[in-house]
Formats: C-alpha cells, structure tokens, sequence
C-alpha cells in the first residue's frame, strides 16, 4: 500500500490526528515567520486580553499577553520548538536505549538477562522526580543533562515493555531456527524480533512522547527544565499559573497546546498500529 | 450437492419423520460469512442437516471446511467476525436465530452442550473442576448443588476417571488431557442435554488415550440417548461413533449417508482422498548404506528432570527412521539433542563418524548446515514479517554465499522442488495456506542443503489430504537429494507412509527398534502391541472388537 492510498483510506480520527501533528510541525518547522512577534519581545501590558476581550490595550494579540507583556501565540509557536524537538529528542533516545538493552536481555537471557534487569530495579528504585532533580541539581540544568536524564529514567520503561515483549517472540519456533542457522544475537534482535514487536513499541512510543512532554513541562514547572527566557510551554504554564485565580485564561493556552498534541500524535500511532495488524493478518 | 443426492436425503429423512417424529435438529439453507471489512468470504454455504434425538452425526473435512462453524452454529452461536447470513437452525421447533438472545443463552449447556478440542485451554486454571463442572447445573437449570455435585460424581465414575469422588477437588492443571477431556464431557452432560456437540474432542490426544475418550463419548451417548453431532478430520475415529457421516468441503456438503454405506461405496472421489495418508506406502530398503547419525548413549534432562535415559539409535545414509511414541516420550527431546538445541548429560551425537559438538554455539556453520530441523507448527517456525523469499533466500545467503541472479533462480528451483509457485515469493507467511507454509519451512531447510532432517511431527497439524501431498513430495525428495531422515510421529499411518525402520519410545527411553514391517507386524514388546492396537481402523466395529478384546484378555492397559 502505498502512502498516498494509506491517507485517502485512513479513518477520520487518523486525519484529524495527522492534521494535528502535520499543523505543530509547520510551527516547530517555520517558527520565525509563523509568529507574529518574537520569541522575547514585549508587546503590550501583563496579561493583556486576546480576541475574546473587546477592550484588549496595545497591539492586536490573538491570544493575549502573559504575566511580562510577551505575545502568547508567538511564544506557544516558539515553546512548540523547544519542547516538541526536547521531548522527541529525548523519547527516541530512551527507546533506542530501552529497546536494544530489551532485545539484548531476551535473546541472551541467564546472566545478561539478570544483570540488566537488576540495574532497571535499581534505577527505577528511586523516584523519578526526586532521581531528575538530584541529577540536575548536581550536574546543573543543561539540556544535554536535561535530555540524558529523563531519557535514562523512561529507557527504564521502555526496557520493561520491549524485553517482555521480546520474550514472548524469542520462544517463538522462528527464532529457535534462526539458532540453528547459526545467526548472531544482533541478527536475531534486529531481524527476527524487532519487527514483531514494533507495533506495542509504536504505541508506547506515542505515549511515552507525551509523558516526556509532561515531565519536561514538570521540571520545568519547578524551575529546573529549561531555562527563561527560551519559551516552553511547561514554563508558561508555571510562569503565569497565578493568572488563573483572577479568571485569566492565558495558563489554559500552553496546556491545551500540550493535550492536543497528545491527542494527536496518539490518534496516529492508534492507526498506524492498526494499519500494521490489517495488512499482515490479511489473508 | 447434486440433485440426485439432495432427492435421496430428502426420501432418508422423510423415512425418518415417518417414523420416529420430528428431527431434533435442523438446518435449511445455513449461510455464515465472514463480516469484516474488505471482502467478505462464505465459510457456510448453504447447508442443510438433519438430525434426531440420539442419533449421532458424524462431520468431517479438512480445516477450513467450515466444520467447527457448523458445529457452532448448532448452538446459534457464531464466532466474532462471523455473522449468519441466511437460512435457518431449527432446534426442537425453534429458530435459534430468530430466538432473543437470552433464550437462546439459557437453551446452551442446558439442552444444547459444546465439548471443546482442547480442554486445557477450556478450563479456567483459577477455580476447581466441581465449581466449573456443576456452574450451569446450578446456575441455569436450578439443579441444587449438592444434588449437582452428586450427579457429577456419578458421571466423573461412569467416565471411569480415576477417584470419582474427590476428583473434582482438583484444578485442571493436577489433570491430565485425557482426563480433562473427561471431565469436561461430564461437564457437558450434567444437564442431560438433547444434543451434544463433540469438536474434535481427541485430535490433541495420543492414540492411547483418544481410545478410552471414544469408548467414554459412545457410552455415555448410548446410555443417555443423547443426540451427538462429533467434527473431526479423522475417517477412523467418526465411524466408530456416527451412525450418518456428512463430509464437508469448503463450507458444502459433498456427501451424506449413513456410516456403513459410506465407507462401502463412497460415491465422490474427494471422500475417497480422505483415505489418502493410508493409501501411501513406502517399500523399506533397510540396510542400504552407512550410519549418517549415530546416538550413542543419549541422556539428557531439562533441570533436574530427566527426560531421555541411554538412547542409541542410527540412522542410514538415505533412509528414514520414525520415532514413535506418546507426548512426553522425549521424542521431540531427543530431535533437540541433535540439533543441538539441548546438551546431552551422556552421551554423543556423531555424523559420519565424526561427533558433534553438544552445544550450539560450539557447532560450525557447516555443522549446523548439515542438519535441518523441520518443526511441527510451520506458523511458528516461520517469522511472520518475512516474506517467503526472505525466508528461503536466508539459509542461502548463509551457507552457500548466494546473491543477485544466482540466488533468485535457486529461489525458484526450491519453489519447483516443495511444488510451490514462484509468485508466492513476496507474500508474507499469513497469506499462505497450512500446507504451503509447510512445503515453504521444507524448501528453507533444503535451501541449507542439509543431509539429516528431522521432521518434528512435520504433517501433524495438517488434514488428510495435505499430509498425503507433503508425504508423498518428502518421499521424492529424499530420493533425488539422497536425504537421510529422522522422522518424530505419533501416527502409525504416517510411519508406514514413509519410514524404513521404526524405533519406538517411551518414557524417555527405546521400547523397541527394527525394521518397519518386523515392528509394526510382529511387535516383540507389549507396549508396542498396546501402541498399535489404539490406532483406530476405517472399520465401524473396529472400536466394538478391541474393547471386547480388552475385556476378555484382561486390561491391556495394565502394562502402562
């Protein structure tokens, strides 16, 4: 099937959510000349009113001010950057760690198995937020830090999902074949289970993208993610969460921003999943 | 079905109506298709049957025929991605299709009962068999349980399971198949329904046991009257149970008529292939070569369980040894030792005279190249994201360094050899027939140029008629490559289709080896005999003859 016929036949929940990516990509993508201001640059008032408030001082802002008189919009196109290239920066990292040491521990068992599975439950001992802000506070708050530490603590995660699942194909007659042509373990991690198990990691992936949204947006919350005055949409909804006591909207934006994408992306990886089973089961 | 035979059926049954009152059971023009997106597929075309109350049917077909769907059907249940399309299931004077679902609910288990093919996975392993053998009892037809759980304990005794009265304490993993089989007839007959539905109820079974299953479903359907319909794809086991036979092909009826009469004359050729796998038989050449494999000694134990004790066996260059036995006889253990998937505790494993190495990762290519396992289920030993070509032209790449245009035209020689068609190359293994994927894990092994295969019980989940074709296409292999073969079977059918020499186990060590004729002729071994004697005959009274037999020379069995 090719991508073309995959679009014209996908469901209209697939659309909306391919919409939806297709749209925070064209942001993420063309950042600077989608927004109307900068990513820094004062437009009006603190929270100023957008274009449900008739009154709203200064220039026109779609979406209004936050608490620095910064336009929302532009900054929620800016933050898309930061936190979107952030989280699947950090998402694919975790998955490349968290599913090659899974293969590894299911093709090899006995003692790799064990030794792997061990450092998991020890990692995975400590509470992650308490883990991240020990490992922030010590190392300091940069992004490389940022990235390598959440990626580590979800590769814990994805390390459980990918080596149970793996484990269930490594029985499987076709790997035991495998074995006996005397293939290597990358071989049969790459070839023979990989493939088997894409579509559970596909849908893990979607929701751990958005976890690790979440967690950036978390740490960023407390202070300690990424650093003012770069836009993130963790940040913005810390930065103006008082707004929300005085009937001001503007916290609301960034958070919308954050669960539509959720919804999106996993609306997707729903389909592509589906789309996965269809055609192999076909028969 | 042609006219002349719907006529005839339709003068049987009215016979019948003259006679004994309206049919129990019946089915007019039963259509169920596949509801799913895309193209939606018939499985029932169109089917009409008949039966009466203690009257026994018999269906069989190959799978796919639509056999369990019928089965199903009878209960006015199909299964999800199903939906009845047409037609009529009239039980005791009532549509089951038109019925409320409710009162189509409280009719099963309490005058209509399902008896599963496998009762493993039918049993819930949380709860104890009396809880699940007396639920519908209680729950549906208002039985006290006490009452309930007596009457169990009376059919847990007729079914002769061991320690009728507490048996039912048990969980279904302290049972095993056999007797889990019975329990779940015991189960299915509490309410003494009017009409039994057995779905391949031994297929999982030994021979051994799939005995004493049948001698259980003709007693307890005799002694009850119960009417039975019983699916199966084995012409031996229907004719020692069904009074009529209808054979099923491709969701039709292809022919109907009483057991006797069937078996004397079957009138279209497709019954008669049913009979195929017997009709094959190889002319040993025993003693015509020197050793290939020679086992020396073999012990070998997964944990501290021994599973093989001291077994020595040969096999010739270019002949076929069959290893026979139950499940749990180590023989597929003993297929592991050689290939080279299990350490032996003692013992060795030589190739023309050169041992082998016990462990996999101490075998050469070369070693492993010369000795292909072919495993029983080609679903599982075939990667369902592969496509054929990549699962053929692997071993390829591997073992004779094939690329380009050398290995494409080797691809398609092994295609012709297993008389497959070069353009199911691109398919995925899901688009495949049993039997194709079967020919296709045959041609992977052949593309290592091997000289042993070991077929694990290679046609055992396959019909009648498939098994034929692969059989017969192995036999021509081995001839024109000169393979040696290592063949693991429980069924004596297939072991005269095919073997030169037989060596039977059990229990994890040889019961007896020889020629084939001179074992399964003139057995020396009382285990043998018992073995032998099991395997049902295309012969109505054969069931009859041998517990007779058993009764009069004392149980058999004893020798267990």
């Amino acid at each position: 099937m090719t991508g073309v016929m995959a679009l014209r036949m996908a469901p209209l929940s697939a659309r909306i959510g391919l919409a939806i990516v297709a749209l925070y990509l064209f942001c993420l993508l063309f950042a600077p000349l989608v927004a109307p201001y900068g990513e820094t640059e004062i437009v009006g008032g603190p929270w100023a009113g957008g274009f449900w408030d008739p009154a709203a001082e200064g220039p026109a802002t779609l979406l209004g001010t936050d608490h620095l008189g910064r336009d929302v919009l532009s900054r929620l196109i800016y933050g898309a950057r930061n936190s979107i290239t952030l989280a699947l920066l950090t998402t694919t990292l975790s998955f490349l760690t968290g599913t090659i040491l899974g293969l590894l521990a299911a093709v090899r068992g006995g003692v790799v198995d064990q030794v792997l599975g061990r450092l998991v439950d020890l990692v995975m001992a400590f509470p992650t937020l308490i883990f991240a802000l020990l490992v922030l506070a010590v190392a300091g708050s940069t992004l490389p830090v940022l990235i390598g530490v959440i990626a580590l603590l979800d590769a814990t995660r994805v390390f459980r999902i990918a080596r149970a699942a793996a484990m269930d194909v490594a029985a499987q007659d076709f790997v035991e074949v495998a074995r006996l042509r005397g293939e290597g373990t990358g071989w049969i991690m790459r070839r023979e289970i990989l493939p088997n198990i894409v579509v559970p990691l596909a849908a893990e992936f979607g929701l751990r993208f958005c976890f690790v949204f979440l967690f950036i947006a978390t740490l960023s919350f407390i202070g300690l993610g990424i650093q003012p005055p770069t836009a993130d949409w963790g940040s913005m909804v810390r930065e103006n969460a008082a707004a929300i006591s005085f009937g001001i909207l503007m916290p609301l934006f960034p958070a919308g921003a954050i669960a539509l994408l959720t919804i999106g992306i996993n609306l997707v990886i729903d389909w592509a999943a589906a789309g996965h089973h269809g055609v192999s089961d076909e028969r | 079905m042609n006219a002349e035979t719907a006529g005839l059926a339709e003068a049987v049954s009215r016979l019948r109506v003259e006679a004994g009152g309206a049919p129990l059971l019946v089915m007019q023009g039963l259509v169920i298709e596949t509801s799913g997106l895309g193209k939606v597929q018939r499985i029932v075309d169109g089917i009409d049957l008949e039966l009466h109350a203690g009257e026994v049917l018999g269906l069989i077909g190959e799978s796919g025929a639509g056999k369990s769907t019928i089965g199903l059907a009878a209960l006015g249940y199909v299964r999800p991605g199903c939906r009845f399309a047409g037609g009529s299931v009239l039980f005791d004077g009532q549509d089951l299709l038109d019925l409320p679902p409710q009162r189509c609910r409280a009719l099963r288990g309490t005058r209509i009962a399902y008896v599963a093919q496998s009762a493993t996975a039918s049993f819930n392993p949380a709860h104890r068999l009396i809880d699940q053998v007396v639920e519908t009892a209680t729950r549906q037809a208002g039985m006290g349980r006490r009452q309930a759980e007596q009457d169990a304990r009376e059919l847990f005794a007729r079914l002769a399971l061991p320690d009728p009265d507490h048996i039912g304490e048990r969980f279904p993993h302290e049972l095993s198949g056999g007797q889990l089989q019975r329990v779940m007839i015991a189960m299915a007959m509490i309410c003494r329904p009017d009409l039994i539905v057995f779905d391949e109820p031994t297929t999982a079974l030994d021979v051994t046991t799939q005995v004493e299953i049948l001698a259980c479903v003709r007693n307890i359907v005799e002694a009850f009257g119960t009417a039975a319909i019983y699916i199966t794809h084995d012409l031996a086991v229907v004719t020692q149970l069904a009074d009529r036979i209808v054979v099923l092909r491709h969701g039709r009826i292809v022919e109907e008529a009483p057991t006797r009469a069937m078996l004397a004359a079957p009138r279209e050729s497709y019954t008669r292939s049913l009979w195929a796998v017997r009709q094959i038989r190889k002319t040993p050449e025993p003693d015509h070569g020197a050793p290939l494999l020679d086992l020396d000694g073999i012990s070998a134990s997964y944990g501290s369980v021994p599973v093989l004790k001291d077994v020595s066996l040969r096999v010739r260059t270019g002949g076929t040894v069959a290893l026979v036995g139950e499940s749990g006889s180590g023989k597929s253990t003993l297929a592991r030792v050689v290939a080279g998937l299990l350490s032996p505790t003692a013992g060795g494993v030589r190739l023309q005279g050169n041992g082998l190495p016990r462990r996999l990762q101490d075998r050469s290519r070369d070693q492993l190249r010369r000795v292909q396992l072919i495993h029983q289920s080609p679903d599982a030993a075939l990667n369902p994201r592969h496509s054929i070509r990549e699962a053929i032209g692997r071993p390829l790449q591997l073992h004779s360094g094939l690329k380009g245009v050398a290995r494409e035209a080797r691809l398609r020689e092994l295609m012709a050899l297993v008389e497959l068609k070069p353009d199911l190359l691109d398919r995925l293994p899901g688009a495949l027939s049993g039997g194709q994927k079967q020919r296709v894990c045959i041609a992977r092994a052949l593309a290592a140029g091997p000289e042993l295969l070991i077929c694990d019980e290679v046609t055992s989940a396959l019909d009648q008629v498939v098994q034929a074709g692969i059989l017969a296409m192995l036999q021509r292999l081995q001839k024109e490559l000169g393979l040696s073969c290592l063949f693991i079977t429980h069924d004596i059918a297939t072991v005269r289709a095919i073997a030169d020499e037989v060596v039977v186990m059990r229990r994890g060590a040889v019961v007896e080896s020889g020629p084939r004729d001179a074992v399964l002729e003139t057995p020396s071994e009382d285990y043998t005999r018992l073995l032998l004697s099991c395997v049902p005959d295309v012969d109505p009274d054969w069931l009859t003859r041998l517990l007779q037999q058993r009764a009069t020379a004392g149980d058999l069995t004893d020798a267990r």
